[in-house]
């Protein structure tokens, strides 16, 4: 790119120099690393040799708390994502439901599920429920946006064939919509169950209760073994709700 | 009967799609409408059931104006008014039972189709439609699984379905091979015989237009060019419609086509 070579020695020379005057405002405590890293070390150790046992109602209870939030909020933010979806596309909505169901879903978006459950549990106090509302509410953004998209996309020509029949609007959706965008829905639907079970383990560290709530007291404790128990747990599900999701995406086709 | 007074779309592009059309289409008469693309030929039929909104002009079906109706009486209008298409416009996912049912959609409430809950008589109607088009067999498999031909013929079962009083017919051989293409024509043709039902069938194979309809209306630039029995479609209203050409060796062709057609059926009934 830079043609003459003694340009390109500077600019590499340039970049070294910057890179080493950067590290050097870098301010390293090394004690303090040293620290953590025995720290880190007892934190590993704990994640190889998890416990299961000692906490194990607490866990119970966590995950139960979170399975119940995942499950609810998936369904309830499903149940409100599909009018608010079919709102959203273009080919179907009237332009002020259009311009409204919009941007319901650019609010959903644009907040992060954190600053959503901080501000829930500010509202609704400590535990599941501001977590089912958060949850429910980051479901909607997610998923009435991908579902009014593939809804724009749909085969027009299979709407225009319900429409010569006379049909009316809500039999236009079911007959000549529905039909198109159901395999996708569903798969989408399993893929937000996953994703609502990984974040209720993060809204759970802020108080929106489930096992975040059980991991964040389990390192606050300094109990490493019992929160290693926690996220080998959470992996072992998440990958379960994989398996599952792909088996029965397959099923739908 | 159907008729269609100096019928004017001009599209918000500003590009003028149907000029003044009008034509009169009699109880059972089949009109095969030719042009080239961009003639305005699917402009027209969808501006008979008003899937494209006309700009001016009146289309009456019978007595009812149907260009004057509001909402609810255009969907009810709509059920009187079969329509077939070029790529079938099936519901895919679906059985083929069910898009011969969804034909029925415009007489039933939406909680009875959610539930596909059909009075039996339509259930019955269609098992003798299916029947009619050859697919009795067929009834509970996915659209989706059948060969163009009998998607084709879903479609036209379909449109029967509605009971009505009109076929509208957009390329319905467009994407079939030449045989299937005769048998679909000749099905169409058939049916519309048999219920004295008129027909507007878009057409742009010639040939076949005049192999089996009545009339033939020629558009060109949106614009009806010519309008006259398929026989008195020579070389030069040909040129009128899609300009000039060499239509001799199109007209042999057609012959040829015709002449194996009919050797082939006598050569069935020797075989009977």
């Amino acid at each position: 790119m830079v043609k003459d070579p003694r340009w390109r020695w500077a600019l590499a020379v340039g970049a070294a120099v910057y890179l080493a005057l950067a590290l050097g405002t870098l301010d390293v405590n090394w004690a303090r690393v040293a620290d953590g890293l025995e720290r880190g070390a007892r934190f590993i150790g704990g994640f190889l040799a998890p416990d299961f046992t000692t906490r194990w109602r607490d866990i119970s209870q966590g995950l139960t708390e979170s399975l119940t939030m995942t499950v609810t909020s998936t369904v309830a933010g499903v149940l409100i994502s599909i009018p608010i979806g079919v709102g959203a596309a273009r080919n179907l909505a009237p332009p002020a439901v259009y311009y409204v169901c919009r941007a319901i879903i650019a609010l959903s978006r644009s907040l992060q599920e954190i600053i959503v459950a901080i501000l829930l549990v500010a509202m609704f106090g400590f535990g599941p429920f501001a977590g089912f509302l958060t949850l429910t509410f980051a479901t909607i953004g997610f998923l009435s946006k991908l579902l009014a998209e593939d809804i724009e996309t749909i085969d027009e020509a299979q709407a225009e064939a319900i429409r010569a029949t006379g049909a009316s609007w809500l039999q236009l959706v079911t007959w000549g919509v529905m039909p198109q965008v159901m395999p996708r829905l569903v798969g989408l639907s399993l893929y937000r169950v996953d994703i609502n079970f990984r974040e209720s383990a993060v809204i759970g560290i802020v108080g929106a209760g489930g096992i975040g709530a059980t991991l964040n007291t389990a390192i606050d404790r300094y109990e490493y073994d019992s929160a290693g128990a926690i996220l080998l747990i959470i992996i072992g599900i998440v990958m379960a709700a994989e398996y599952a999701s792909s088996h029965i995406r397959r099923w739908v086709q | 009967m159907l008729s269609v007074e100096n019928l004017v779309k001009t599209y918000r592009t500003g590009d003028k799609a149907l000029n003044a059309v009008s034509f009169t289409a009699p109880k059972g008469q089949v009109v095969g409408l030719i042009g080239p693309s961009g003639a305005g030929k699917s402009t027209l039929i969808r501006c008979v059931n008003r899937l494209v909104e006309p700009t001016s002009g009146k289309v009456r079906l019978g007595d009812l104006d149907v260009t004057a109706l509001p909402r609810g009486a255009l969907r009810r209008a709509r059920r009187r008014i079969g329509m077939i298409f070029q790529e079938y416009a099936l519901i895919e996912r679906l059985t083929v039972m069910e898009n011969v049912l969804s034909g029925r959609l415009g007489y039933t409430s939406f909680w009875r189709s959610w539930l596909r809950r059909f009075p039996p008589a339509d259930i019955e109607n269609a098992f003798r439609l299916l029947d009619r088009v050859g697919l009795t067999e067929h009834a509970d498999k996915r659209a989706d699984a059948l060969s163009g031909g009998q998607r084709q013929r879903v479609g036209i079962a379909r449109a029967l379905a509605q009971e009505p009083e009109l076929l509208l017919v957009d390329e319905p051989t467009a994407s079939l091979d030449p045989k299937t293409s005769r048998q679909i024509m000749r099905l169409i043709v058939e049916i519309c015989d048999e219920r004295g039902l008129p027909a507007i069938i878009n057409i742009h194979d010639v040939a076949l237009a005049q192999q089996f309809v009545a009339r033939i209306i020629g558009l060109r630039a949106g614009a009806v060019v010519f309008d006259g029995p398929p026989d008195a479609l020579d070389a030069a209203a040909l040129t009128r419609i899609y300009g000039e050409e060499d239509w001799t060796a199109m007209r042999k062709a057609a012959e040829a086509d015709r002449e194996a057609e009919r050797d082939e059926a006598e050569r069935l009934a020797g075989l009977a």
